[in-house]
């Protein structure tokens, strides 16, 4: 990895005034995708603005009708919470799935959102349960923040601090992991707000996570997985590797979303 | 002999594990050195290309750089090429065309990973900072990858000795008495076969520190080896980097091989040049990126393989055509893996009265190939054991029934293709196995699997192969550079304990506990006053290695015999002692005896006698207790067994699961049952790794796509299911301990025992390795295609 001068702002005032000042800077979260980049010497910074000693950015709870996830919230701490578990199971449940113990103890919601991995559980989930990103700046409707592939509508110096989860009726996640990184090759979340069933993909657009057109018009039917029997996804716009064709992909996301459906609760 | 607590036959828990598990081992990378450098290698990223010209000037001048060498002061230093010391010849009867592999680039590069400059700096960071400040202007060549468009007049050319890139075209058996075979057959059936490119993946990277001694002019290399006499042979030898009598290799713990650290390779000859050139240590540790472009891959044939058999079903010849990929440099022994290490298992467990196979090496523009686990026998065994379920599922005849017509009863038993199989018994193995797996309820489990909507498959595998290689002789005969046999020195103490030095060595493989259970058994002695020493040319005066699961046969017959000269030595002393004839001394249990008598010494108060001297006329009788042996081995050994793998499948995604896995393998004697066990399960991972995950991928133009973890898929514990295993035993003539090896049985019996499970599931033989989701999805769907439009 190449130097770089490390900062450990210990409010988001702080982290907001570093990163204002100092040229060519990057937020640390987990960095469970930026640490690896650096070593690999793929990715260099003058400046790493570490968050982890802002406190109370990990706080997860329950107000009104909404789950409010702080951004440093591990994704440990997210499977595990009861509060989450309450509320929205499926996500407790989603964060539970990602990585590996290793990872879910350091990784973040925060981290994970603001990267937009296109192969990443959470863009799916807050896509799906229309979720509020909440920055240092302003609050940002899940619909119009992820923008292609590593692409977030998060301005130069704008610090994610808490996602806002309304709290559906139902809501399910199901994913066919690629066999070697074990990422999303496709993952579908599925959620019932009682008047109207959204369903997101992650892992298999070529611009990253997207809602699925088909996949909502056939749960009109009913957030059952009848409705999404047999239904037909195009495989436009689907990425295509060595592990999944794209017509492979489109199948798998009419597998999973019926897999998530009837793992909803 | 007896089976006792620590003795042969006994389940004793690993003796090398406590330091391993608890991070006291000591590997190449643990050692540091007073004064070292960091070598870092910038590496080619064109998969061929030639090198007009490197700037190197930017790079000198960074801080903490020593020096940036390139082929150039390699070729002034005359250091000579690596080298492929198996010589195979081409039907025709002409040598191989074995391409110049310089351990820096001349001029050209040849695959993504070639080395073409190294750094050497104080720091690994600033040598990193400084090779990216190197300046190569590469003229882009058009590349190969795939071993069947190699030979392609179109094709890129990779060696100028090497027209239509071919390496040789070679074959065994009897052409016109297998062409006759076939006038005369019933029924032929015939396979098209991908055997997949697999990356070793040894938990520990490669690694190596060049030492120079400007005293003394000697130099030491610490080097992942598995086999640190030939990397000191070749390297002084041919390679011209330091004379054999000051040159000390040192292997210490090694955290696996696979086969890929047999070889020597251009980062550990450059480590020890420039040590030389700079009296300094200079150090290497492999990155994983650097793993998966550098470490020798395995397997990679494009075959046609056609079986012909009579109206009863019993085989009358096989024909194989196979094309090996040997990648852009001939490895060590990389000629060898697809010819007599391949061809000469092609008659399995049956009696097939005529075997014609041709094999054409390659060059491509890809990453030398040469053995990983099994090397030649795992696509052997892929080739017969696919024929013979496609066979009777064309023929409807049950695939066990199908193998036990044609098994080989009566040994010894001579193939067509060179091998002499001395025993086994193929009707016990299979009979254990197809009970263990409950064959019989298969049917019953179909059923019930099909009403949840899950397709259910068994396949078989009944498997041989050749271990304890080999016979120096007869290997030498076939074209080996080198002789095969091993050797072994006891060294008795005073106080009565014993050091064993071995030529064998382990790096996995649990030598430090069953060769010192050998020992136990021998002399009577507690397996905690026996220490086992190797990996050390200082130490050990000369080995051959561990690789081919020739340790227990080979290098544990080498103990036995200079076992049996320490116990007639101290048998004399004994006699001396006890007054005595020697021959009337007994040696049993740790204790000398007079026969019929009650008149013993223990076995610590001879070897304390023979040291002290007094006792017995040293005139006759030289003091000391140590003795050593050279063991050539008479035949290979043939380990064999049966392997039954059911799989369940989810026609939704194409996912296989593996419901049962059964392996009853005829290892002869057990010397530990526990790590024999351990060795089974490691190999069955590695190859259900290679029939259901693993595969190295190179897009068409010559780019490696599977370059790390994300792409490359290694066996998880969650891809694996718990293996019912069992043994049978016949005991193999050629050594004394009645042994055969079992190192790399499961990865030779396990790829194709899946791929007959997951082909009957599906219904469909069109089905390669690695039979991933997506794989299996599209052979569903392409059966489903099929079903329709035939209706």
């Amino acid at each position: 990895m190449h130097s770089f001068t490390y900062h450990r702002p210990v409010n988001v005032k702080a982290a907001q005034a570093l990163l204002a000042k100092a040229k060519d800077a990057s937020l640390l979260a987990g960095g469970q995708t930026l640490i690896p980049s650096l070593k690999l010497r793929l990715t260099d910074f003058d400046n790493i603005v570490d968050l982890k000693a802002i406190k109370g950015l990990d706080k997860i709870e329950v107000k009104g009708k909404n789950l409010l996830i702080g951004a440093l919230a591990t994704h440990g701490a997210v499977a595990t919470s009861a509060v989450v578990k309450r509320a929205i199971p499926a996500l407790a449940k989603l964060a539970g799935m990602i990585g590996d113990p290793a990872v879910r103890n350091v990784g973040t919601i925060g981290g994970s959102v603001a990267n937009n991995d296109p192969a990443a559980d959470y863009p799916g989930a807050l896509l799906a349960l229309n979720a509020t990103v909440i920055t240092s700046k302003r609050k940002i409707p899940a619909d119009k923040f992820f923008k292609g592939l590593f692409e977030t509508a998060l301005g130069k110096g704008e610090i994610i601090l808490q996602v806002s989860f309304p709290i559906p009726k139902k809501a399910g996640y199901a994913k066919f992991r690629n066999p070697a990184s074990r990422f999303a090759l496709v993952g579908v979340f599925v959620a019932d707000d009682g008047k109207t069933a959204r369903a997101a993909v992650t892992g298999a657009g070529e611009q990253g996570v997207f809602r699925s057109k088909e996949l909502e018009a056939a749960l009109k039917k009913g957030f059952k997985p009848e409705s999404v029997a047999g239904v037909k996804v195009s495989a436009n716009g689907l990425n295509s590797d060595i592990h999944a064709a794209a017509d492979y992909r489109a199948h798998l996301i009419g597998v999973m979303a019926k897999r998530a459906i009837e793992a909803a609760a | 002999m007896t089976s006792t607590v620590t003795g042969i036959g006994a389940a004793v828990r690993r003796k090398e594990d406590q330091r391993f598990i608890t991070g006291q081992g000591h590997y190449t990378d643990d050692i540091r050195r007073e004064g070292q450098l960091h070598a870092y290698f910038l590496r080619s990223p064109h998969p061929h290309a030639t090198i007009k010209k490197i700037d190197t000037a930017k790079a000198e001048k960074m801080p903490g750089v020593a020096a940036v060498l390139t082929g150039v002061e390699l070729a002034a230093d005359k250091i000579g090429n690596l080298i492929c010391g198996w010589a195979i010849s081409s039907k025709d009867g002409s040598p191989m065309n074995m391409g110049p592999h310089p351990a820096l680039a001349q001029g050209k590069v040849r695959h993504v990973g070639d080395q073409v400059a190294v750094v050497i700096a104080e720091t690994l960071n600033q040598a990193k900072d400084a090779a990216a400040a190197i300046d190569v202007d590469y003229a882009v060549l058009t590349a190969v990858a795939d071993p069947a468009k190699a030979r392609d007049p179109k094709a890129a050319q990779i060696h100028d000795n090497a027209p239509k890139n071919t390496i040789y075209e070679w074959s065994l058996g009897d052409q016109a008495a297998t062409d006759a075979a076939f006038k005369n057959a019933k029924h032929v059936t015939r396979l098209k076969i991908i055997n997949n490119r697999m990356i070793p993946n040894a938990i520990e990277p490669r690694a190596a520190i060049g030492d120079y001694d400007a005293g003394t002019d000697s130099s030491t290399l610490w080097v992942t080896s598995q086999n640190p006499h030939v990397h000191r042979l070749v390297m002084a030898a041919f390679m011209g980097l330091a004379p054999e009598n000051k040159f000390r290799v040192i292997a210490p713990d090694v955290g696996g091989g696979f086969g890929s650290k047999i070889f020597i390779y251009a980062e550990e000859s450059v480590c020890l040049w420039a040590a030389k050139r700079l009296k300094r240590p200079v150090r290497w540790t492999g990155e994983r990126s650097e793993s998966f472009q550098t470490d020798a891959h395995g397997r990679d044939h494009v075959t046609s393989a056609e079986l012909a058999l009579d109206a009863g079903g019993k085989i009358l010849g096989l024909r194989v055509k196979t094309i090996a990929n040997l990648g852009a440099y001939m490895s060590t022994f990389s000629s060898s893996v697809p010819t007599y290490l391949y061809a000469t298992l092609l008659s399995g467990q049956y009696d097939i009265p005529a075997i014609y196979c041709e094999v054409d090496a390659v060059y491509t523009n890809t990453v030398p190939v040469d053995a990983y686990r099994g090397a030649g026998r795992p696509e052997a065994c892929y080739v017969i054991e696919r024929l013979m379920e496609v066979a009777a599922r064309e023929l409807h005849v049950d695939p066990a029934e199908l193998r036990r017509k044609n098994f080989i009863r009566k040994f010894p038993h001579q193939t067509p293709v060179i091998m002499a199989y001395d025993i086994g018994d193929h009707d016990a193995t299979l009979k254990k196995a197809l009970e263990i797996a409950d064959v019989k309820g298969f049917g019953q489990r179909k059923q019930e699997a099909s009403r949840r909507g899950k397709l259910l498959g068994l396949g078989y595998s009944t498997y041989i192969e050749a271990c304890g290689i080999a016979p120096s002789a007869a290997v030498g005969s076939l074209g080996a550079g080198v002789g095969l046999w091993e050797s072994a020195e006891v060294r008795v103490n005073p106080t009565g304990s014993v050091e064993i030095l071995t030529g064998s060595h382990s790096h996995g493989q649990g030598h430090e506990t069953t060769f010192a259970q050998l020992v136990c058994e021998r002399l009577g002695i507690p397996i905690e006053q026996v220490t086992i020493v190797h990996g050390d040319t200082d130490k050990v005066q000369f080995g051959m290695g561990t690789y081919g699961s020739r340790s227990g046969p080979v290098g544990m017959t080498a103990i036995v015999k200079a076992l049996d000269k320490i116990e007639a030595k101290a048998k004399k002393i004994a006699g001396h002692l006890l007054e005595a004839s020697p021959g009337d001394i007994e040696f049993k249990n740790g204790k000398f005896t007079v026969a019929g008598t009650d008149k013993s010494l223990a076995f610590g108060e001879v070897a304390l006698a023979a040291y002290v001297g007094h006792k017995f006329p040293t005139n006759e009788i030289e003091p000391g207790l140590k003795e050593g042996s050279f063991y050539d081995p008479t035949n290979f050994t043939f380990p064999s067994g049966c392997h039954i793998c059911e799989v369940e499948i989810d026609p939704e995604t194409g996912h296989t699961k593996i419901a049962r896995w059964t392996a009853v393998d005829d290892f002869g004697v057990l010397i530990n049952p526990m790590i024999v066990e351990g060795q089974v399960h490691g190999g069955i991972a590695q190859g259900i790794g290679q029939a259901l995950l693993e595969n190295c991928v190179y897009d068409d133009d010559a780019q490696l796509v599977t370059g790390s973890y994300m792409d490359y898929t290694m066996p998880r514990a969650d891809d694996l299911p718990s293996f019912n295993v069992g043994t049978t035993v016949t005991k193999c003539p050629s050594n004394p301990l009645g042994i055969k090896g079992c190192g790399e049985a499961g990865a030779i019996a396990a790829p194709v025992a899946l791929i007959n499970a997951v082909t009957d599931a599906v219904g469909s033989e069109d089905i390669t390795m690695p039979a991933t989701a997506q794989t299996v999805w599209q052979a569903i769907q392409k059966t489903h295609r099929q079903r329709k439009a035939a209706e």
